[in-house]
């Protein structure tokens, strides 16, 4: 059995008078299905009631979605609903990927909903991407009648099957009694552990039908335990390896952010001296700013991130998983380097590269116990400054900073776009990107200071996020600017939410950094396909019939619209677009389609074989150099 | 590639077997066998799961497996600590002249006749697999006109359960 308490003795212990109560007491007068029974006896709801009854004892305040037939009998309490707002996109996925981006601003599991079939569908890349990042999001769907599962009836699609390799887990729900446990099983799924998406499928007789509404205290999950503490005698190795290493680099990965530990992170570097890196999930967990952070690994990493993992003798891997794009080749990353990996998931320690020191366990409870370990047991090492291996990382910061070349075109230098994006609105505004180069000179250029201020699809690299995924966060946190940095390609993959934005009040900004083209594939076109521009321009801007109009599009859908052409006018716009609140500003950038992004570590080669800008190999020193101490 | 054989005590859900076999076809394993059934425990099921695949991929599939929110348990059953059962039945060409024979070798391995026709036998056995393999070889010169095999099964020897300190209610 179900452990569980009746909602009726439950919320009025705790909250007397409560408002979702009273807010439900007039459905019951219209439609006779809430029927208020003797005190102590569960209160019977349809299902439709329980799952908005059951989002409210949650804490849901939002909700992104778009009504079809078999969610219907759920929308018509949300109408009465006064806890839960509920944003109506334009297009399921945008449900999807806003509510992604309202997670990762907030922290809180984002909420979207849909119909069965079509609309369940096009949920799928926003829950694949929210799988593949670590994104806690509770999905609803309508599915036909229970009867009817397996008929091929009108919009039935099995979600659940088609989700379960991109789910964290899912429920299939075809009895109203099922449904406050499967939400909060599923609400509690998504938000613990490591996070991830969790769909639930409801069938549209069980949302119809009536039952008591009984609030489980905490779902019954036998198989499913996430190990939050760390292993004493693992702290312990981990921190022996770290008193032992001369070299050691801090690889930290989205897992910090997720689990909430840049506070954590900051006192261990700081306590010993070891320089941090962040991959493209990780940036914000650890200041820019501040004078150990080495920049971003990886593919388009800062060459002294990458130059130092490739010299270390020892990593400190916290929430981060090895993933391709961050170690190049895998036989040759970080040849030298021990190995201690913490990870809330086991499954990826080990998965990529083999570990010296595996620890399980929850990012800040590793982090704090390590520094606790360190300071009792290697007093000594915490007062070593690490000199040695400082000249030389402060060495490539000196000699490989972050840089660009200015175009001969006339038009605005990307990157300068950025930059001055960044420096106008601070580090307490939120970026969100799309895919492709722009993504990754947001990556690059804007100075991050603090977690959540960062947005983007690492994992599944889904183009299109970055609108929809930003009117989330600023659904999430409205006080904060939000920035969509998104590309003329991605843009025009879900820029119907902007009608979203502007209907609901939703005041983001984009910048649309328009090269005319598919940039990352024009740029892998340029590198390796001998400049054979196979259908990668997009004939979007400079030079070009400019199909669509951005401006012309964003007039249209109410926003306002700016073009740019030349960096004397980036900052203009920037101003301009930061003092108008009442409506979406979209900022057309001009850039010229040949930019490119460096460094480089081409796909699939050594780390080693970094390009700082094209042709131009940095050097590492000679190996006596590596010594560090 | 070696074979191992996994027991996975499970939560008794529709779904179940599709998200631990989907996971293992997503690696590109191939299942040599399945078994599925409840325990004494009636809301938990128990699978056997053979596969063939090396070692350190199957940790990670493992790991994975531990990570279904219906999964309470897997161990590794390894040969030397555990005993592995699995069922077959054959039907072979059976005249006159060559009942005699198929039942001498009947009587060798322990096996048993379930069905006698004019021209054709059943016989149903159990054991190790490779037990069966050898009855299969000394029935396949009569004709083997149509084998079918259940999974195997497995326990591990001696007092420990795969079900010591499972949840015992739902």
């Amino acid at each position: 059995m179900i452990e569980g308490v009746t909602l009726a003795a439950s919320a009025s212990a705790a909250k007397p008078g409560s408002p979702v109560a009273a807010a439900a007491q007039p459905k019951s007068q219209n439609s006779g299905a809430l029927r208020r029974q003797e005190f102590g006896a569960a209160e019977t709801l349809t299902g439709a009631e329980a799952v908005i009854r059951s989002l409210e004892l949650l804490g849901v305040d939002t909700v992104f979605g778009l009504p079809g037939g078999t969610i219907l009998p759920t929308y018509d309490p949300l109408l009465d609903s006064e806890k839960i707002r509920h944003i109506l996109v334009r297009h399921e996925q945008g449900a999807g990927h806003a509510a992604e981006g309202y997670a990762a601003a907030t922290g809180r599991v984002g909420v979207c909903m849909a119909t069965s079939g079509p609309g369940a569908t096009n949920l799928v890349t926003a829950i694949a991407d929210a799988h593949m990042d670590s994104v806690p999001l509770l999905a609803i769907t309508g599915q036909q009648a229970s009867t009817l599962l397996g008929t091929d009836a009108f919009q039935e699609a099995d979600i659940v099957g088609m989700t379960m390799p991109v789910t964290k887990h899912s429920f299939l729900v075809t009895r109203p009694e099922e449904i406050p446990h499967a939400i909060h099983a599923a609400h509690h799924i998504a938000s613990s552990g490591r996070p991830g998406p969790v769909l639930v499928d409801i069938t549209k007789d069980a949302q119809q039908a009536s039952a008591p509404f009984v609030w489980p205290d905490e779902p019954y999950l036998p198989g499913y335990r996430p190990v939050l503490k760390p292993h004493a005698k693992q702290i312990r190795e981990a921190a022996n390896l770290i008193s032992e290493s001369r070299r050691p680099v801090l690889y930290v990965g989205g897992g910090v952010i997720r689990a909430g530990a840049d506070k954590e992170l900051l006192a261990l570097a700081e306590a010993t001296h070891i320089p941090v890196v962040t991959t493209l999930m990780a940036r914000g967990a650890f200041p820019d700013s501040h004078p150990q952070h080495l920049g971003m690994p990886g593919m388009h990493g800062a060459v002294p991130a990458v130059a130092a993992l490739q010299k270390a003798d020892l990593l400190i891997t916290v929430g981060a998983r090895f993933d391709d794009r961050v170690t190049g080749n895998l036989e040759s990353f970080a040849p030298k380097a021990k190995i201690i990996h913490a990870d809330i998931d086991p499954a990826e320690i080990g998965k990529n590269r083999a570990v010296d020191v595996p620890i399980v366990g929850d990012a800040a409870e590793v982090m704090s116990e390590l520094l606790t370990e360190l300071q009792s047991s290697h007093s000594a090492l915490l007062k070593r400054e690490r000199t040695g291996w400082w000249r030389i990382l402060n060495g490539w910061k000196e000699t490989y900073p972050l840089g660009f070349e200015k175009n001969d075109e006339g038009l605005c230098d990307p990157q300068y776009v950025i930059s001055r994006i960044s420096a106008l609105s601070g580090p307490e505004a939120v970026y969100a990107a799309g895919v492709g180069q722009h993504q990754m000179w947001a990556a690059q250029f804007v100075s991050y200071e603090r977690p959540k201020s960062w947005l983007n699809s690492g994992g599944l690299g889904t183009m299109g996020y970055s609108v929809p995924a930003a009117m989330g966060a600023k659904v999430g946190e409205p006080d904060r600017v939000v920035w969509a940095i998104d590309g003329d390609g991605c843009f025009q993959m879900t820029n119907q939410e902007l009608a979203t934005c502007v209907i609901n009040n939703i005041p983001i900004k984009v910048a649309i950094i328009n090269n005319s083209s598919l940039g990352m594939v024009r740029q892998w076109q340029t590198l390796f396909y001998d400049g054979r521009y196979s259908h990668s321009d997009l004939n979007t801007g400079h030079n070009s019939v400019r199909v669509p109009d951005f401006v012309k599009l964003a007039d249209a859908y109410g926003a306002l619209g700016l073009r740019v052409d030349r960096n004397e006018d980036v900052d203009a716009a920037i101003q301009q677009a930061l003092e108008t609140n009442d409506r979406p500003v979209v900022i057309d950038f001009t850039v010229p389609a040949d930019a490119m992004v460096w460094p480089m570590v081409a796909a699939g080669v050594s780390n080693d074989e970094i390009q700082y800008a094209r042709d131009l190999r940095p050097d590492f020193g000679p190996d006596e150099l590596e010594e560090g101490s | 590639m070696s074979r191992h054989t996994l027991s996975v005590l499970v939560e008794n859900k529709p779904g179940v077997l599709a998200r631990l076999t989907g996971l293992i076809a997503r690696r590109g394993f191939n299942i040599d066998s399945l078994a599925v059934g409840t325990t004494e425990i009636e809301t938990l099921s128990r699978i056997t799961v053979v596969v063939d695949v090396a070692d350190v991929p199957l940790e990670q599939v493992t790991k994975q497996l531990n990570k279904l929110v219906n999964v309470i348990k897997i161990v590794e059953l390894e040969p030397e600590v555990s005993v592995r059962r699995a069922h077959m039945i054959f039907k072979v060409r059976a005249d006159a002249a060559a009942r005699a024979q198929i039942a001498a070798a009947v009587e060798m391995f322990r096996a048993h006749i379930i069905d006698v026709s004019p021209d054709a036998m059943a016989i149903e056995a159990t054991g190790e697999q490779s037990k069966l393999d050898a009855l299969r070889l000394v029935l396949e010169p009569f004709g083997i006109k149509e084998i079918v095999q259940s999974g195997t099964v497995a326990i591990s020897r001696g007092a420990k359960s795969l079900t010591d300190r499972a949840p015992r209610s739902a």
